[in-house]
């Protein structure tokens, strides 16, 4: 058992030696959504599909009842707009509404990265989490790891499902001066896109320029640790569908667990050690009785 | 006690049997279905609710419930309780069956069935589930290598294929004379590995749900998640071999095996008590028991996890009263096993609460057959194994 003896003097220093480190990638690509410019025309709906060639968004060319039920991203659509009411009402008394745009957030320490069982999904260094379907199995664990229900699934794919979510438009940001679909075709600049530190910069900015027009409250600042995609807005962002959420990043408590457990193996082995030396000690102890009888015996 | 297991030759096909093929058939349809219109074709899942009856049911539960084989073993043979002996062949056998058929049942749930060795290629060490995965593969193989010596022990020397595949005999015949000669002197490594593998993947099958705790209802959503799940797996275990040696020593009329059964219990009651007081420890640390009285099916799904499966079973073992009759044992153990599957199902599918979408679930008819149709699989391959090969203890008359 000498193996079973060096690793226990291994093993706790092992575990307290791993310290958690978020592996956000350092500047990084992200959006700022500016919800008091949105007026809801959906243009980026169209834009999305026509990059990522998806079918058309639902009820293009109208958008007068297409707001009457909340749309969810699907394995269709990477993005959709929504309206809410608040409460507020415009100077002219009729209810003001809000338009949010929702896509995945692409966080800086990503749920779904740390919980794919065959790292198909990775955080790449411009900042979008990327989805490769050639490692997938289908086993959704990156669904249920996403705070904000996100990624979707070709339910009705037999053989080859994938999962379906926004892409950040990669191939157009990776190359010089690439802006995604919605942000290129956003005609009242609601979206920005550039450094996502320079986009916190800008949205503290507009917080500070517009004393009371916004609410202080830049989500996507600290939700999970942080994410790529950044909203500001003049309501507050629980009456617009956002979830409120910790601020510690999504995957720090289960990788903590899972290095200090399982690092190098330290646990496994250590406890094969120590059950090896109980089985020695038992079996010997049965070898003892059995001569022992046998010596009665005679 | 001469322990000197032996195959039942019991006539195989009684109304028994045929009912559990009828499940067999219909649950074979809805696997077909599946992979002819895909998984939303015969589930209710959604984008919001990827996991459901699947997860929660043949895979989450039947892990735990498969707990029989590494905690007999444990017992038996690494800490020396050789009295035990007798349960550790129908509980291996359950195990390996056990596992086998969470395999199946992932087959049937991933998307992409075909690439399910994909993760042995492309490592995720943050993942809890590539953990899960390897652990419940390696230990498959280890349940497997377990069972070689009860095959040997049967047709060592006696392989007797028919027709054509007799040309076999001989390569058989030798592969299980040299493997039980191999597996004599070495079965202690895979002893040793059967139940850390286990402890592993136990409790990381708790950590499973831990990255989506935003998504978890308070009363189930805590740290400590990995460590309910391998204590409450460890308190299961000898209840389910209870459950399933009381079951098939009346259905088979083999030996009453109460003697055994009985300390056994003993066992439970600190391993159970264990887990009981953990739960509560930490509901009282976390201030969780604010949510006891929200009367939503969630607060009241926890009520009935703890009261019946965990609370009544406990205080029923602690009568020698009921240790000792074969209906208390019964009613306690079945009742513990209640309340490890309720407690799976709650962690998976109960506590499971999207949080901008709020959408429900419930299994529709396709998950439900495709569960029952494995379940009945499962006993199928059980009867008939102990039909022909030295699993369960003879019957008093025969063996004297």
């Amino acid at each position: 058992m000498g193996v079973a003896g060096a690793s226990v003097a291994v093993g706790p220093s092992v575990a307290q030696g791993e310290q958690w480190r978020s592996k956000a990638p350092p500047d990084s690509l992200g959006c700022l959504i500016d919800l008091t410019r949105c007026i809801g025309c959906r243009k980026c709906e169209d834009a999305c599909s026509q990059v990522n060639e998806l079918p058309p968004p639902e009820k293009q060319s109208c958008d007068c009842v297409v707001f009457d039920h909340k749309r969810r991203p699907d394995e269709d659509s990477f993005t959709v707009v929504n309206r809410y009411f608040s409460g507020k009402l415009t100077e002219f008394d009729t209810p003001d509404p809000t338009f949010v745009k929702t896509q995945c957030m692409h966080c800086q320490d990503p749920a779904c990265v740390s919980a794919c069982i065959a790292a198909a999904l990775s955080k790449q260094s411009n900042g979008a989490v990327k989805y490769d379907a050639s490692k997938c199995i289908g086993c959704r664990y990156c669904m249920v790891a996403c705070p904000f229900e996100i990624p979707a699934y070709e339910y009705h794919d037999p053989i080859t499902p994938r999962v379906r979510k926004c892409t950040f438009c990669y191939d157009r940001i990776s190359k010089e001066g690439g802006v995604p679909g919605c942000a290129a075709i956003c005609p009242v600049e609601a979206i920005t896109f550039g450094k996502r530190s320079d986009m916190l910069a800008l949205a503290k900015n507009r917080l500070k320029e517009n004393p009371g027009k916004y609410v202080t409250h830049i989500y996507g600042e600290k939700e999970v640790g942080g994410t790529a995609w950044l909203y500001i807005s003049s309501v507050d962002f629980d009456q617009l569908g956002f979830p409120s959420l910790p601020h510690e990043p999504a995957p720090k408590l289960s990788e903590t667990i899972q290095h200090s457990l399982f690092s190098y193996l330290w646990s496994p082995l250590v406890l094969f050690g120590v059950l090896g030396g109980i089985m020695g000690i038992s079996g010997r102890k049965k070898n003892e009785k059995k001569i022992k009888e046998a010596s009665d015996g005679a | 006690m001469e322990h000197k297991p032996s195959p039942l030759r019991k006539k195989f096909w009684t109304p028994g049997t045929f009912v559990m093929l009828a499940f067999i058939v219909a649950g074979g349809v809805a696997i077909i279905a599946r992979f002819i219109g895909g998984i939303g074709y015969v589930t209710n899942l959604s984008d919001s609710r990827p996991w459901g009856l699947w997860v929660g049911v043949d895979v989450a539960t039947g892990v735990a419930l498969a707990a029989g084989g590494f905690t007999t073993a444990a017992l038996a043979h690494i800490f020396g309780r050789h009295y035990y002996e007798p349960v550790t062949r129908p509980a291996l056998l359950t195990a390996l069956l056990g596992y086998t058929f969470v395999v199946l049942g992932l087959l049937v749930d991933i998307g992409r069935s075909w690439a399910i060795w994909k993760p042995l290629v492309n490592w995720n060490t943050n993942s809890a589930l590539f953990e899960v995965a390897m652990c419940v593969m390696v230990y498959l193989t280890v349940l497997y290598i377990e069972f070689i010596p009860i095959v040997a022990e049967q047709y060592k020397g006696k392989v007797n294929l028919p027709g054509i595949l007799s040309v076999f005999n001989g390569l058989l015949n030798r592969f299980l004379k040299i493997a039980d000669a191999i597996l004599d002197k070495t079965m202690w490594v895979f002893i040793i590995a059967g139940v850390v593998l286990s402890c592993m993947h136990q409790s990381s099958l708790g950590t499973l749900m831990i990255i989506a705790h935003t998504k978890i209802h308070p009363l189930w959503q805590t740290p400590i998640l990995p460590l309910l799940f391998l204590v409450s797996a460890f308190s299961v275990g000898y209840p389910m071999v209870v459950f399933e040696t009381t079951l098939a020593s009346a259905s088979f009329k083999g030996d009453s095996e109460i003697g055994i059964l009985a300390p056994l219990t003993r066992i439970t009651i600190f391993l159970l008590g264990a887990y009981m007081a953990l739960k509560l420890g930490d509901m009282w640390a976390r201030g969780s028991y604010k949510y006891l009285l929200d009367g939503n099916y969630q607060t009241n799904s926890f009520i009935v996890e703890m009261l019946m499966g965990v609370m009544a079973p406990w205080t029923m073992l602690l009568f020698e009263k009921v240790r000792t009759s074969r209906k208390g044992v019964f009613t306690a153990s079945a009742l513990i096993i209640f309340g490890v599957v309720l407690n799976r199902i709650n962690v998976f599918i109960v506590a499971y609460t999207p949080p901008v979408t709020q959408t429900g679930y419930f299994p529709a008819v396709g998950e439900i057959l495709t569960t029952l149709g494995f379940i009945a699989g499962l006993m199928f391959i059980y009867r008939f194994i102990v039909t022909w090969l030295p699993v369960l203890n003879a019957p008093k008359e025969v063996c004297s």
